[in-house]
């Protein structure tokens, strides 16, 4: 029996919505909560696909009898139940920081949790029992699933590029009633259900807009602004990258300025703040073309290298709402390009907020691109006297650990060394943190400095670098040449007359160190003496924080965990330690027990209690080989697209569109080979199994070996050209990715077909596993690792294939 | 018959009273032996974190403004039951109340003398102003979210502490009629320290301020403003953690 093409495309449609709701979930859970959570939060929700497997697998035979009003019932039921649970789960009281301090917090996380797996378990219901009943066609409804997963990562950031997230969560139900309505379309006997379908839709078309309202964790930045007095929210713009909310204050003025000196007297003029999902707080700041508005910004540690020298052409990362750049406009510089990845903070300053903003963007001497920074400076040859990053994350959120688990290529040795390629002789690079206490990123961020500049040839990397501290921030500078005694001079001048503390510069002496700002011990001078010496190696093992340096193969720069300093944290956690765990990696690992834990009770239970239920025959073995079989195509499927994503994002430089192309090519390839996998099915040379395989690991590890050479040539060429060759390198991958799966099932539907559903389940526990434990090694172990395992775990599963 | 009714009906109308009276009287002294109990939790955690605090234990003083001061008149009702936990507590509109293990360090680090004046700048449930009010002779504060501030006002007269200078407000400026300062306390922090309360700090003033987010004080800034009206600050850590073991 073959499935129609109404039904293909409604599973495809189901799919889609599936995968858009996940990442539509990420969206709102970012914007609502903060974005560790919602990572935490949908991997385990996503296990409704393990769920859906044992509930499919136990009522097989009942459910695949009604068919047509299962299937229907459970896209209705996914449809409403997206918006419903979402609704539900965001009137949780659910508060993370408040987690250590009462146990109650964790009950509401498991709440929000079982309410998303909800969804998700209707959606998968649809393709698992699909599965099932077209079993001779196992292909193509597998290819209708990855298709519509691969359309709906194109589908949803097109719809977020649009509108805002909370209409999208309409959109995805409304398609959920068409892939009904295709349904029953085929089948006869469902006029109640086509009734149905279009009571629910037009219900929801016709509710008015505002049943839709996103309720903001009152510990947000953006809400404790909006509690002062005469303050409200006076523009609202959202895309896939941020929610951006710009706030007036009428009465209290905003005064953000950061890192000020403790001897100024001067406040900042009137500004605007912006926020992205409601937390990371910048601001536009009034600006009337007179530059003595501005002494404030003079104020900072991050003004340093103005006064070492006088600068012509700068560049700015990471430019955000200006201030860099009326920072440099203090100084009077002449030219500045300025580069800023997200397009409606620029549109903000340069149209919308032009005249409050001083026509800052539209200055002559100034170039905006919207880019990422090594994105940008692959592209130029140009040189500049000064590459200056600052503050490019919001102090709670680095301060927090919550980044730990977030790649950024922004701080890798790579990434460094690239900075100073752009640097002009003895100009300089500047990059200014947030201080952190005990010291971890500042020390990371030297290792791999040092460590870049040793790449780079600099024999004494020690006489190029100088570093000073304020209370608050702390301004690292690294010269494209050996530094002066006239800079040295200049830049404690500078200090003295702001209470800054020398960190480092070369020749400086103990004595001349933690005289302003006062710190238990000079930590940050110990550690970069420490770093530039023969002993950094021991240093580095003895610190208790991660502070190896960053590579683009591991570019976790706030990843710095380290297990041997937890005992010693978690007996802190009564006096208030929470602040020294890492939280962000610390709640990857409770995902991950949580999910295995999870599987383990979806997977072993079953079939200890119902064995003969779920379809196995008594004496049989072959299940064994299924489970590991299935368990180990879900890890490795998801181990090899989770390190492409994240080699993509250095490749097409813009992490949303890295995500975009590489995850819909994955899908939609993987899509095509599922359909064409049953050629191979068909062919009687036993070896025909082992083809897609053996392509698998060919492809892989060539790519893995080959990548610094594919990113230098991707990185030369034009965007499209670049957009064009990835595709074209990861579409063959993901094709033969698509055929393992399929391939077996069809194997399973002819010798033991009751056993699709709980393969299909034993896959979805695998998929939820496999996306946490990637971040996980990725993190401890680079990609490379990661990439390596995934083969190793394509070889297990051509292992156990014949014994299916 | 008549006159038993009547005996009845006052015996009753009598234990019903004393009942309540007895009630309250258990219900302080439960929350009396609480407020002992935490100050002995307190006194053990100062310990392990007397390597950074340069101290061995808390001022005595201090201590005994903790066991005084009735946490859980300030807290809401939901949360009395946990008013003596060594934990921040939620008190509405995203703010919370303070742990008291890092109220008692801010405070101590304070050096207060009973001939002090106090400026605090975020009132909160007005907790922290009630316990400098017991160790400096005046104390004015300012909270910006009028709410909060009425009801700190309101807590502050119930508990006897009427004589608070309370206002709702910006407090960036400080208390200008007020200032000079001998301590300040800002635990509303701005992106920066506000050059106007370094202005209205003393010399030999000192002012504390906790960086962080609700719910997670991640360290202390200690301000001191020397004779000479050198300004210079402390960072430090509620915890005993170095970050490196051995000598490097």
């Amino acid at each position: 029996m073959k499935p129609h093409l109404s039904l293909l495309i409604a599973v495809a449609i189901i799919s889609a919505s599936a995968l858009a709701y996940e990442v539509l979930l990420m969206r709102l859970f970012s914007i609502i909560q903060w974005h560790h959570f919602a990572y935490m939060i949908i991997s385990l929700a996503l296990l409704g696909y393990g769920v859906s497997g044992v509930f499919l697998a136990l009522n097989r035979d009942r459910l695949v009898q009604l068919f047509p009003s299962v299937i229907m019932a459970n896209m209705l039921l996914f449809s409403l139940f997206a918006a419903i649970c979402f609704l539900l789960a965001q009137q949780v009281p659910f508060n993370p920081s408040e987690m250590l301090w009462t146990s109650v917090q964790l009950l509401y996380l498991c709440g929000i949790y079982l309410m998303l797996a909800l969804p998700f378990f209707f959606a998968a219901n649809v393709v698992g029992l699909s599965l099932y009943r077209y079993k001779n066609q196992v292909a193509s409804i597998y290819a209708a699933d990855l298709l519509g997963a691969g359309l709906g990562s194109v589908g949803v950031i097109l719809l977020l590029t649009i509108v805002f997230p909370e209409k999208v969560l309409t959109v995805l139900m409304l398609s959920g009633i068409v892939a009904a309505l295709l349904v029953s379309s085929y089948f006869d006997a469902s006029k109640h259900w086509t009734l149905a379908s279009v009571i629910i839709g037009l219900a929801v078309i016709i509710i008015p807009p505002g049943w839709m309202t996103l309720k903001v964790s009152p510990y947000k930045s953006l809400n404790q602004l909006l509690q002062v007095p005469g303050t409200k929210i006076i523009d609202r713009y959202s895309s896939p990258l941020g929610l951006i909310s710009v706030v007036k204050s009428d009465i209290t003025p905003l005064r953000h300025a950061p890192g000020l000196s403790l001897n100024a007297t001067t406040e900042p003029p009137e500004q605007l703040a912006v926020f992205t999902d409601a937390d990371n707080m910048t601001a536009i700041t009034r600006y009337n073309g007179n530059p003595e508005t501005l002494g404030y910004l003079d104020q900072t540690t991050s003004a340093l290298p103005y006064h070492l020298k006088q600068h012509s052409d700068i560049l700015i990362l990471g430019a955000g709402t200006g201030s860099d750049i009326l920072q440099a406009n203090y100084r009077a510089i002449k030219h500045i390009d300025a580069v800023e990845l997200n397009p409606q903070i620029i549109d903000l300053v340069q149209r919308k907020y032009a005249d409050f903003a001083g026509y800052l963007y539209s200055s002559a001497h100034v170039n905006v691109h919207v880019d990422e920074a090594r994105g940008y400076l692959a592209a130029t040859d140009k040189t500049y006297d000064l590459v200056n990053i600052s503050l490019l994350d919001a102090f709670g959120a680095s301060a927090a650990g919550l980044y730990s688990m977030a790649e950024n290529y922004l701080y890798t040795e790579q990434a460094i060394r690239e900075y100073l390629r752009h640097v002009s002789p003895d100009g300089y690079l500047s990059i200014t943190r947030w201080i952190k206490i005990p010291p971890r990123d500042e020390p990371k961020l030297l290792a791999t400095i040092i460590n870049a500049l040793k790449d780079a040839g600099v024999r004494q990397p020690g006489q190029q670098i100088i570093m000073i501290r304020g209370w608050q921030t702390s301004t690292l500078i690294i010269k494209n040449g050996a530094l002066a005694a006239e800079e040295i001079s200049r830049l404690k001048q500078f200090c003295n007359e702001r209470s800054f503390d020398l960190v480092y510069y070369p020749g400086i002496s103990e004595s001349e160190v933690n005289r302003f700002n006062i710190q238990q011990q000079p930590y940050l001078y110990e550690a970069t003496v420490a770093l530039l010496g023969d002993q950094s190696r021991a240093f580095i093992d003895a610190y208790k924080f991660n502070i190896e340096a960053a590579t683009d193969d591991k570019p976790y720069l706030f990843h710095f965990f380290k297990w041997r300093t937890l005992p010693e944290i978690l007996s802190l956690l009564g006096t208030g330690g929470s602040f020294l765990l890492e939280s962000g990696y610390l709640l990857l690992i409770a995902a991950l027990v949580q999910a295995i834990l999870a599987s383990l009770l979806l997977i072993a239970l079953p079939l200890r209690l119902w064995k003969s239920k779920l379809g196995i025959e008594p004496g049989s073995g072959n299940h064994l080989s299924m489970l590991v079989y299935f368990f180990s195509l879900g890890l490795a499927f998801l181990f090899i697209e989770i390190a492409f994503i994240q080699k993509f994002i250095l490749i097409l430089h813009h992490p949303l569109y890295a995500i975009t192309v590489v995850l819909s090519t994955f899908l939609l390839s993987a899509g095509i080979g599922s359909y064409f996998s049953t050629k191979l099915s068909h062919s009687t040379e036993k070896l025909a199994f082992m083809l897609p395989m053996a392509a698998i690991a060919l492809l892989s590890i060539s790519y893995s070996l080959g990548f610094e050479s594919i990113t230098d040539f991707l990185l030369k060429i034009g965007s499209l050209s670049r957009y064009l060759f990835s595709i074209i390198l990861i579409a063959p991958l993901g094709f033969c990715m698509g055929m393992p799966f399929p391939m077996a099932l069809a194997k399973i539907s002819q010798t033991t077909p009751a056993l699709i559903p709980w393969a299909w389940g034993i896959n979805g526990c695998a998929s939820v596993i496999s996306a946490i434990l990637a971040t996980l090694i990725a993190m401890q172990f680079g990609f490379t690792v990661l990439i390596f395992l995934a083969v190793c775990l394509y070889g297990v599963a051509a292992w156990c294939f014949p014994k299916l | 018959m008549r006159r038993v009714k009547h005996l009845i009906f006052w015996l009753v109308v009598i234990g019903i009273i004393l009942l309540l009276f007895s009630t309250h009287v258990i219900a302080e002294n439960d929350f009396s032996r609480q407020r002992y109990a935490l100050v002995n939790v307190i006194k053990a955690e100062i310990m392990t974190a007397r390597g950074f605090l340069n101290q061995e234990s808390l001022d005595e003083r201090v201590l005994d403004t903790l066991l005084k001061v009735p946490r859980h008149e300030f807290v809401r009702d939901t949360e009395r039951p946990h008013a003596y936990t060594n934990s921040p507590l939620p008190i509405g509109y995203g703010q919370t109340i303070s742990q008291p293990f890092i109220v008692a360090i801010m405070t101590d680090l304070l050096q207060l003398k009973k001939t002090d004046r106090v400026l605090e700048v975020g009132t909160g449930s007005g907790y922290q102003a009630a316990i400098l009010a017991e160790l400096a002779d005046s104390v004015y504060t300012i909270e910006i979210i009028e709410p909060l501030a009425k009801q700190a006002a309101e807590n502050l007269k119930r508990t006897g502490y009427d004589a608070v200078h309370t206002r709702s407000g910006d407090g960036y400026y400080g208390w200008e009629e007020a200032a000079p300062f001998d301590g300040i306390v800002v635990t509303a922090v701005a992106s920066h320290i506000p050059p106007p309360l370094i202005k209205q700090l003393k010399p030999g003033g000192r002012m504390i301020i906790p960086v962080g987010a609700q719910f997670m004080t991640q360290y202390l800034v200690l301000v001191t403003k020397d004779a000479n009206e050198k300004v210079t600050t402390r960072q430090i850590l509620p915890v005993s953690f170095v970050p490196l073991t051995g000598k490097h």
